[in-house]
């Protein structure tokens, strides 16, 4: 099976591996300490797992450390991983705080650290880069895509939010509420958080739907991820109507069950989180021809880069047959 | 209105539950100096009583005088600042802490802010030398025995209060020689002018210690008199209301030709519980089992019962031979056990009197076979009536029930399920003397109508009423087997004693 | 007794039911619109039946449990397993009625070795469950390793969102299952054996019942509702999704059970209150959605309904507005 997603965040840490002047031929034989959140979802499996492939086929030896979910463990590990002399280290950071110690002893061994997927609360040369994905820019993506979708008419939306406070959530959210600034036929009627998950996603679903005159005045839905809209689109099937047809459909993340759904009418676009540049081909979407390079990424960033984006693209559905 | 002193006086004290008159117009004094027990059957109002004087509950009428000047006391702990301490039957401290801790409680001497333990130490080791206790006032209280516990209790209730203390049932989990040491203690707190209020079910002690006596009745003060004019009958009369009489020696004497054997127990025993006996019972036959406090004699029974399974010996039921491995095998051959802790190992406490009753009997009939609504009520009511459970209702939970009722319940769940063979561990223990009365006057019918019975009770007159047979337990072993003439307390103490020498016959 | 039948209709928790429903009610006018759609009813109301129906499933094994002064802490990791298991294997190809009963089987699996850690190893309920809540849910991820694994069974998906009569399967399946177990319990005596565990498990066991197979059966009972869950909530989303299926619902089926009436003490029990306490939950929740709160408040909302909801349940309460109860004024005067 193969997760657009999890492939290119893989991707994405070699990336910035290979960025920070090292090649990548270079990089057989070296150590390289990786501290991981944990195991709090499926993506985050993949992404543990398919850096280990990733690893293996370019000959690093790779120290994995699960902190399951917590601060602690993972400065244990990153300390672990300073007493072992490593060459590099890796985290992906489960808080914002609390980092400058840490990261201040591998300073001084001189081990460069790498943050992947979430930011520090640190000051920036305490860390080489951080890899992460631009979580406002994906918001404006979709809401920008839904502006030009609909034109001048009116259109009621209904949000799934992800999970209450978090980073994706509250980012997401506000990137899209900027696209549709300044466009007054476009108001979100309802926003409820959906977990980030099916279950929840099509829960929520379902109220907005008796909430909103059996659906007859919703005209879109807006979904932090791909599973809520998954969920969302079986909430709306159960009641009579059509997903991609009389509620447009669009979401975040770029999953297989959601161009699966496009592909079946169900769902309208999706953001797609997949940095071009150095994904081997064999990691692309099967669904789609592989994505034209993107200008503003083309260019590998400077060693002093702290924020390598990873640039969002609108999927829009392919033409029916 | 006397003109003697009282430290504690209670005047006209009305008390009532919804509609029903828990104490009615109750007049009760105390004297410094005295010891002055409280009696009455439960359901009295003795409990209620206590509860008043310590401030746990308002009157609803009357007044509660301290030296002559009237209080009104809020709560227990507001009590304490007049002077009135109770301890209770079971002991409220802290066993994980320290006997020093214990005793001074909420009052540690301080240093800095700090508890300063070495103060508190040396202070209680002058306590407890006021009452010859040599105890290490570090050790944790809970490795000390009940008794022990008790006189830190007390000691406790002298230092925080000092001029009344309320003594509630404190003998009832105690040995005899425990109670002695405790007796002690009361007449050294007497002798220093305490007012000493004396709760017990045990007339003998009531006897050996009390000034004075106090009886009420359904809510009623009945008399309160100096106890050297009354005989033991006067006291039981006055709480009954008439006369009860326990039949002297059996008058059941064990015929030459016994009834066909039940049980035969060979080399039953279990390590570290009981030493291997030999015990046969016969079908009509009460054996009656006498021994102190840690001889052995619940021991015996859990092992019967399969309880705690022996780990030797052999046990034949009607001849044939059987493993009682548990409870439930032991009901298999119809046996039936009333445990020594009725709260802890006997009652069904929130659940219905009917329900206890039938529990049992449903237990041998299995998941599947189950008694409606009917046939339990039916089962309940014949046994309420005929064991004369006094309960408002029979879906009223069980642990409403005063202890004697809850005992008849226990009686009645194993009567339920037509047992061969009934272990009784201390059916009497701790119920009122009308409870009493009933359940000896059961275990005689029931010895009348063919069931074998084992009786274990450490009333040495009671075992010696019914018993056909007595077995004496010491250190964990049967010692001695008592027939015929030799079923009398003299002998037993004797046997118990182990020491011949000195017939108390 | 003829009091009885108005008393049954005061008792607090369907006074509950019916207070969440009125506000919910107010705040949404349309909430109990209900209409006829492609062959089934459609409105706020039958959702409140089909979202509540798996932690009424769990609530209905959870009562047996806390009667007997225990706790299941591992249904929610056990729903995970269990969808984890239909869902794989009937994208394996094997035939759904034998993926439906392997993750039953499952289920009972887990619910036994939760018996047999608290009934034959005498471990607390707490810690015991805790073992396969924790390790549950790492199974489940073992099995569907890590992704949501999507399936298009038409069978399962039936019994996820198909309807019978017009209402939810999942409701449907949760109401037989509720008269169930309700009748087994009452008809025959397990259910006074329950009882007699839960308020004293030495004394019944002196009294001659077998409190090992007795506990075993609830918790494997537990483990049942739970699978029964697990698979219906797969069902619905056509996927497994080991990470959040059933995620915190052991708390919200705890919830249900204590605003059912049961006593985390043990004892007296109600199975068909817990399914109501089920149906209160799930009535806060459907009622937050329609009701466009803001999301931040959700949690807040429902905290504060559960207080109101336990207040009311507490006895002081009770005798204070003395409109049930009844007995514990004999109780005092006794």
């Amino acid at each position: 099976m193969t997760i657009i997603s999890k492939l290119a965040l893989a991707a994405s840490l070699v990336t910035a591996l290979t960025s920070v002047s090292i090649a990548q031929e270079n990089l057989k034989g070296l150590t390289i300490g990786f501290s991981q959140i944990g195991s709090e979802s499926g993506w985050r499996a993949a992404e543990t797992s398919v850096t280990k492939q990733q690893a293996e086929e370019r000959g690093i030896d790779l120290k994995f450390a699960d902190a399951q979910q917590k601060q602690e463990n993972q400065i244990k590990a990153i300390r672990g991983f300073i007493a072992q002399g490593v060459d590099a280290i890796v985290v992906a950071p489960v808080v914002a705080t609390g980092w400058d110690d840490v990261l201040t002893e591998a300073k001084e061994a001189e081990i460069p650290v790498l943050l992947l997927d979430r930011g520090v609360d640190a000051p920036e040369d305490l860390y080489l880069t951080s890899v992460a994905s631009d979580q406002v820019l994906e918001g404006r993506t979709a809401g920008d895509w839904l502006v030009k979708e609909v034109g001048d008419a009116d259109c009621k939306i209904v949000e799934l939010q992800g999970t209450v406070g978090s980073t994706p959530a509250i980012n997401r959210k506000q990137g899209f509420e900027e696209a549709i600034a300044g466009h007054a036929n476009l108001t979100i009627a309802r926003s409820q958080t959906g977990d980030f998950t099916r279950a929840k996603g099509k829960e929520v679903m379902e109220g907005f739907i008796k909430a909103e005159n059996g659906g007859a005045d919703i005209c879109a839905v807006y979904a932090h991820n791909d599973d809520m809209a998954v969920g969302a689109i079986q909430a709306i099937k159960d009641a009579g109507l059509k997903p991609g047809t009389d509620i447009k459909v669009v979401s975040i993340d770029g999953v297989p069950d959601i161009f699966a759904a496009m592909v079946a009418g169900e769902a309208n676009a999706t953001v797609e989180l997949t940095p071009t540049w150095p994904v081997p081909p064999s990691t692309r979407s099967r669904h789609f021809s592989p994505m034209a390079p993107n200008p503003q990424s083309s260019s590998s960033p400077s060693p002093s880069s702290t924020r390598l984006p990873t640039i969002p693209r609108a999927n829009t559905t392919p033409a029916r047959a | 209105m006397a003109d003697t002193h009282y430290v504690l006086e209670a005047r006209g004290i009305m008390k009532i539950f919804g509609n029903h008159v828990a104490l009615d117009n109750i007049d009760f004094g105390l004297k410094a100096g005295e010891v002055h027990a409280l009696l009455g059957e439960n359901g009295a109002g003795k409990s209620t009583l206590i509860k008043i004087l310590t401030g746990a509950y308002q009157p609803d009428g009357g007044g509660i005088y301290v030296d002559g000047a009237q209080v009104s006391l809020d709560n227990p702990l507001h009590a304490q600042t007049f002077g009135i301490g109770t301890v209770y039957q079971e002991v409220n401290l802290l066993p994980n802490r320290s006997v020093a801790e214990n005793l001074f409680l909420g009052h540690q001497p301080l240093r800095f802010g700090f508890v300063n333990f070495r103060k508190m130490e040396a202070d209680a080791r002058v306590i407890l030398k006021n009452y010859d206790l040599n105890i290490d006032p570090s050790s944790e209280l809970g490795s000390h025995s009940v008794a022990v516990q008790q006189i830190v209790a007390i000691a406790r209730a002298v230092q925080l209060s000092g001029k009344v203390l309320i003594l509630d049932e404190p003998t009832a989990s105690l040995d005899r020689n425990e109670v002695e040491r405790l007796f002690e203690v009361v007449l050294g707190l007497k002798a220093r002018g305490l007012a000493i209020i004396f709760i017990t079910h045990f007339l003998d002690q009531v006897f050996a210690i009390s000034d004075r006596v106090t009886v009420l009745r359904n809510g009623k003060l009945i008399e309160t008199r100096a106890l050297d004019a009354l005989s033991r009958t006067d006291v039981v009369r006055l709480m009954l209301g008439k006369d009860i009489a326990f039949s002297g020696a059996t008058d059941v004497e064990p015929s030459e030709a016994p009834n066909e054997v039940l049980l035969e127990f060979k080399g039953y025993g279990r390590k570290r519980s009981v030493l291997p006996f030999d015990l046969t019972i016969h079908k009509g036959e009460v054996v009656g089992v006498a021994g102190l406090l840690g001889s052995g004699r619940t021991e015996v029974a859990r092992i019967m019962f399969g309880a705690d399974p022996a780990d030797q010996g052999t046990v034949r039921v009607n001849g044939q031979p059987t493993a009682i491995r548990k409870a439930t095998d032991a009901i298999k051959h119809g046996f039936g056990f009333c445990p020594e802790d009725r709260k802890a190992e006997g009652i069904l406490g929130d659940l219905s009197v009917r329900e206890n009753i039938v529990i049992a009997l449903q237990g041998k009939l299995g998941w599947f076979k189950a008694l409606n609504r009917d046939e339990q009520m039916e089962i309940a009511g014949r046994f309420g009536e005929s064991m004369d459970i006094r309960a408002a209702s029979l879906d009223m939970p069980v642990k409403l029930l005063s202890g004697g009722n809850q005992q008849k319940v226990i009686l009645s769940r194993w009567l339920a399920t037509d047992p061969a063979f009934l272990i009784l561990d201390e059916p009497t223990r701790g119920i009122d003397v009308g409870a009493h009365a009933e359940i000896v006057r059961t275990i005689n019918r029931l010895r009348d109508e063919g069931m074998a019975m084992l009786v274990i009770s450490s009333e040495l007159d009671e075992v010696v009423a019914y018993s056909s047979r007595i077995v004496v337990m010491r250190d964990r072993e049967m010692v001695a087997e008592l027939r015929g003439k030799n079923i009398n307390p003299g002998v037993i103490v004797q046997a118990i004693a182990n020491n011949p020498d000195e017939a108390v016959a | 007794m003829k009091r009885l039948h108005l008393e049954r209709l005061a008792n607090p928790q369907l006074l509950a039911l019916a207070a969440v429903l009125l506000i919910n009610w107010i705040l949404f006018p349309n909430f109990f619109r209900i209409t006829w759609q492609d062959g089934r009813l459609f409105g706020s109301a039958i959702d409140v039946l089909n979202r509540g129906a798996p932690v009424a499933i769990l609530a209905i094994g959870m009562t047996g449990v806390i009667a007997t002064k225990g706790v299941d802490l591992s249904v929610g990791a056990i729903m995970a397993v269990c969808g984890a298991v239909a869902a794989t294997m009937v994208v394996a190809g094997y035939p759904t009625p034998i993926a439906v009963i392997a993750a039953l089987g499952v289920g009972v699996v887990c619910g036994l070795w939760n018996g047999f850690l608290v009934a034959v190893l005498d471990i607390q309920p707490i810690i015991a469950t805790l073992v396969l809540m924790v390790a549950g849910r790492g199974i489940a991820q073992l099995i569907t390793e890590g992704y949501i694994v999507t399936f298009n069974d038409p069978t399962l998906i039936f019994i996820g969102t198909g309807s019978l009569l017009g209402f939810p399967m999942a409701a449907v399946i949760a109401l037989v299952l509720m008269i169930l177990v309700t009748l087994v319990v009452k008809r025959t005596a397990i259910g006074l054996f329950i009882q007699a565990i839960g308020v004293n498990r030495s004394a019944a066991s002196l009294a001659g019942i077998n409190s090992r197979m007795l506990l075993m059966l609830v918790y494997g009972l537990s483990g049942f509702c739970a699978a029964i869950a697990g698979i219906l909530v797969a069902a619905d989303i056509r996927g497994a999704d080991a990470n959040n299926s059933g995620l915190w619902l052991e708390l919200d089926a705890i919830l249900a059970v204590v605003i059912g009436g049961t006593s985390l003490l043990g004892g007296k029990f109600s199975i068909p209150l817990a399914v109501v306490g089920a149906i209160i939950i799930q009535a806060m929740n459907t009622g937050i959605l329609v009701s466009g709160f803001r999301p931040e408040f959700n949690l807040i909302v429902k905290a504060g309904m559960i207080i109101l909801i336990l207040m009311l349940q507490s006895p002081l309460v009770g005798s204070a507005i003395g409109f049930f109860r009844r007995d514990d004024k004999r109780v005092v005067s006794k």
